[in-house]
């Protein structure tokens, strides 16, 4: 099989600071692949690897099976959506989405068309007359996504595509871009540091930290069986358990993750606890408990009976819900 | 908030000001038409425009100008590829020395002519160039890259970095970025850059002085008409024209600079 994306022990040093550090990673063709991580966890950097701005260190990048370290990113079938989006600002919208037809020499008529095309894709049919300085955020973003589809590329880079739009809107935007991604078949490559963007949009999901690959599966694998405490605690609200409590639960003195809905409150407990606090969301009540100084917290559905505050009560699970991690 | 009229007093201090700052430009004016030739008297005794025509057939004239203009020409375009490409490579990376090389680049224009001058004269007969119009143009180069510099850097800081790197991704080479791109987004500053730069030179004395062998340029020329008076409203007829032919590119320059304030950092 051929890789859209393929990194074979890739790093890039900025001196003494390893940005990216020894990383292997497959990217399937037409996969919607998100890279994960807290800022500086070397996922932007994996980006601009792709893209061909940074070079690295040490390591073989492959794109669709080429040798891709000595190719400059304007010879690279491999477009990004930049973070500031990066519109030319002395360009109207429709000269920004033309811009790279107007590089490769197409006609004028025919790259007007094109574009106008891909805006009405990204649903910003007769904005073609604007500056990009008189377009909203989410505006410019749709522009930017245009700007970068009209190329036909490969692989489709974002970096950070909605982070500066509000919530609404982010959301609306997240399942367009996951419509999108499907009608065109396009290689996505998606970096975020939002766990739940990250989660409800990808394929697979590569979740780094300090320039190290941590964890690549797809989001049910990375949420359900998450392979290190960094991933347990950065990817969702798992419960990560101490060695010594997770010696008396499994026998074994190692860390453990333990999705909130997976504990049950009665029943067979094996561990006692106190409840701290009570919090209703809707569909479910998350309690909040206390295991010998260690926080837990449980997912009660709506309509199960509720411990009261200060009640103390014994709490279970069953034995495939707690999730092995590294020894402690 | 503003107020529609202002003390009378204000009103009347500002417009003294600005006469004392304008009026002797329009004496200059007023000498180029008296009938007198030898001193400057006031009232002129009677107007004419015989100096005109005095002017224009005045070959040491002729001259003056064309040095002048062509010195002006040659180091503003000097200063505009050094200064564009020094500004450039200032903005566009961190490297160690990038503050020093900066403020190179800044103090010809911070330091005295007279040093400038003492100090080029110097190390040209060192090296034992004979003084020539290249070597007026040198000595102008020195300041008009400044000028050009400090123009292009201001506006290649608003150029921001991953505009070029988008013009990468989307299939253009460093040319056609510089084309396409850069280019667009500065080319307002570069005029304005540039026409200050013209205007510096074309009224250079002091660097000049040093740097000149027997070479007059307009304004060299002009002192000495004015040390040696023979038919002394020539000096006149010279500096009106020169006013009114450099007052439209500085106004140009001003419009052009202006706009440009919008042009870069919309897309943010």
């Amino acid at each position: 099989m051929t890789f859209a994306v393929s990194f074979q022990k890739v790093s890039r040093h900025f001196g003494a600071v390893r940005a990216v550090d020894g990383v292997d990673l497959d990217i399937r063709p037409g996969e919607f692949f998100a890279m994960l991580g807290p800022s500086g966890s070397g996922k932007t950097t994996c980006l601009r690897l792709i893209a061909g701005f940074e070079r690295p260190t040490a390591g073989h990048i492959e794109i669709f099976g080429a040798r891709a370290e000595a190719i400059p990113p304007y010879r690279r079938n491999v477009n990004t959506v930049f973070q500031d989006y990066a519109l030319f600002p002395h360009l109207n919208v429709v000269d920004n989405v033309a811009y790279g037809l107007m590089i490769k020499g197409v006609p004028k008529a025919a790259r007007r068309r094109e574009a106008g095309a891909a805006l009405e894709m990204v649903k910003m049919p007769g904005y073609g007359d604007r500056r990009p300085g008189q377009l909203s955020g989410g505006q410019r973003q749709r522009v930017a996504l245009a700007r970068a589809l009209v190329n036909r590329p490969r692989v489709l880079l974002l970096d950070e595509p909605l982070g500066a739009l509000d919530l609404k809107l982010r959301e609306n935007m997240q399942e367009e871009l996951k419509t999108l991604q499907k009608s065109l078949g396009i290689t996505f490559v998606f970096v975020t540091h939002d766990q739940g963007e990250a989660l409800s949009m990808a394929d697979r999901v590569a979740v780094f930290n300090d320039g190290r690959l941590m964890q690549l599966g797809t989001p049910q694998e990375i949420y359900g069986s998450p392979n290190s405490r960094f991933v347990a605690d950065f990817v969702g609200s798992s419960n990560v358990l101490p060695p010594v409590l997770v010696e008396r639960c499994a026998g074994q003195r190692r860390w453990a993750s333990l999705r909130p809905e997976a504990v049950k409150i009665g029943a067979p407990g094996r561990l006692s606890a106190t409840v701290v606090s009570r919090a209703y969301l809707g569909g479910a009540t998350r309690l909040g408990l206390d295991v010998e100084g260690q926080r837990i917290n449980a997912l009660v559905p709506a309509g199960e009976a509720l411990p009261a505050e200060g009640e103390t009560v014994r709490l279970g699970f069953a034995d495939e819900d707690l999730h092995l991690m590294e020894p402690g | 908030m503003r107020s529609d009229t202002s003390p009378p007093g204000l009103r009347i201090a500002a417009a003294a000001g600005l006469a004392f700052l304008h009026l002797p430009i329009l004496l200059i004016f007023v000498y180029a038409f008296t009938t007198e030739d030898k001193s400057y008297q006031w009232p002129p005794p009677g107007l004419t425009l015989d100096w005109l025509a005095v002017t224009w057939n005045r070959p040491d004239v002729w001259a003056a100008l064309s040095l002048s203009l062509e010195v002006a020409a040659v180091s503003t375009a000097i200063a505009l590829v050094l200064g564009t490409l020094c500004a450039a490579s200032v903005s566009g990376s961190r490297f160690f020395g990038r503050e020093t090389i900066s403020l190179l680049v800044i103090l010809p224009i911070a330091l005295p002519g007279i040093i400038t001058g003492i100090a080029l004269r110097s190390a040209f007969s060192l090296a034992e160039i004979p003084f020539s119009q290249w070597t007026i143009i040198l000595g102008h180069a020195t300041f008009c890259v400044v000028v050009v510099y400090n123009n292009a850097i201001a506006r290649f800081r608003r150029v921001s970095g991953s505009l070029l790197e988008a013009s990468y991704d989307l299939g253009a080479d460093g040319l056609q970025t510089f084309r396409h791109v850069i280019l667009p987004n500065i080319g307002t500053a570069l005029v304005a850059g540039g026409m200050l730069a013209f205007a510096l030179s074309f009224d250079e004395v002091i660097v000049t002085t040093f740097t000149a062998g027997q070479q007059q340029t307009l304004p060299i020329w002009m002192l000495e008409e004015l040390v040696r008076p023979r038919q002394r409203p020539v000096t006149n007829v010279v500096a009106m024209v020169v006013v009114l032919v450099t007052l439209l590119p500085i106004l140009a320059a001003y419009y052009l600079t202006r706009d440009g304030d919008q042009v870069a950092g919309s897309g943010k």
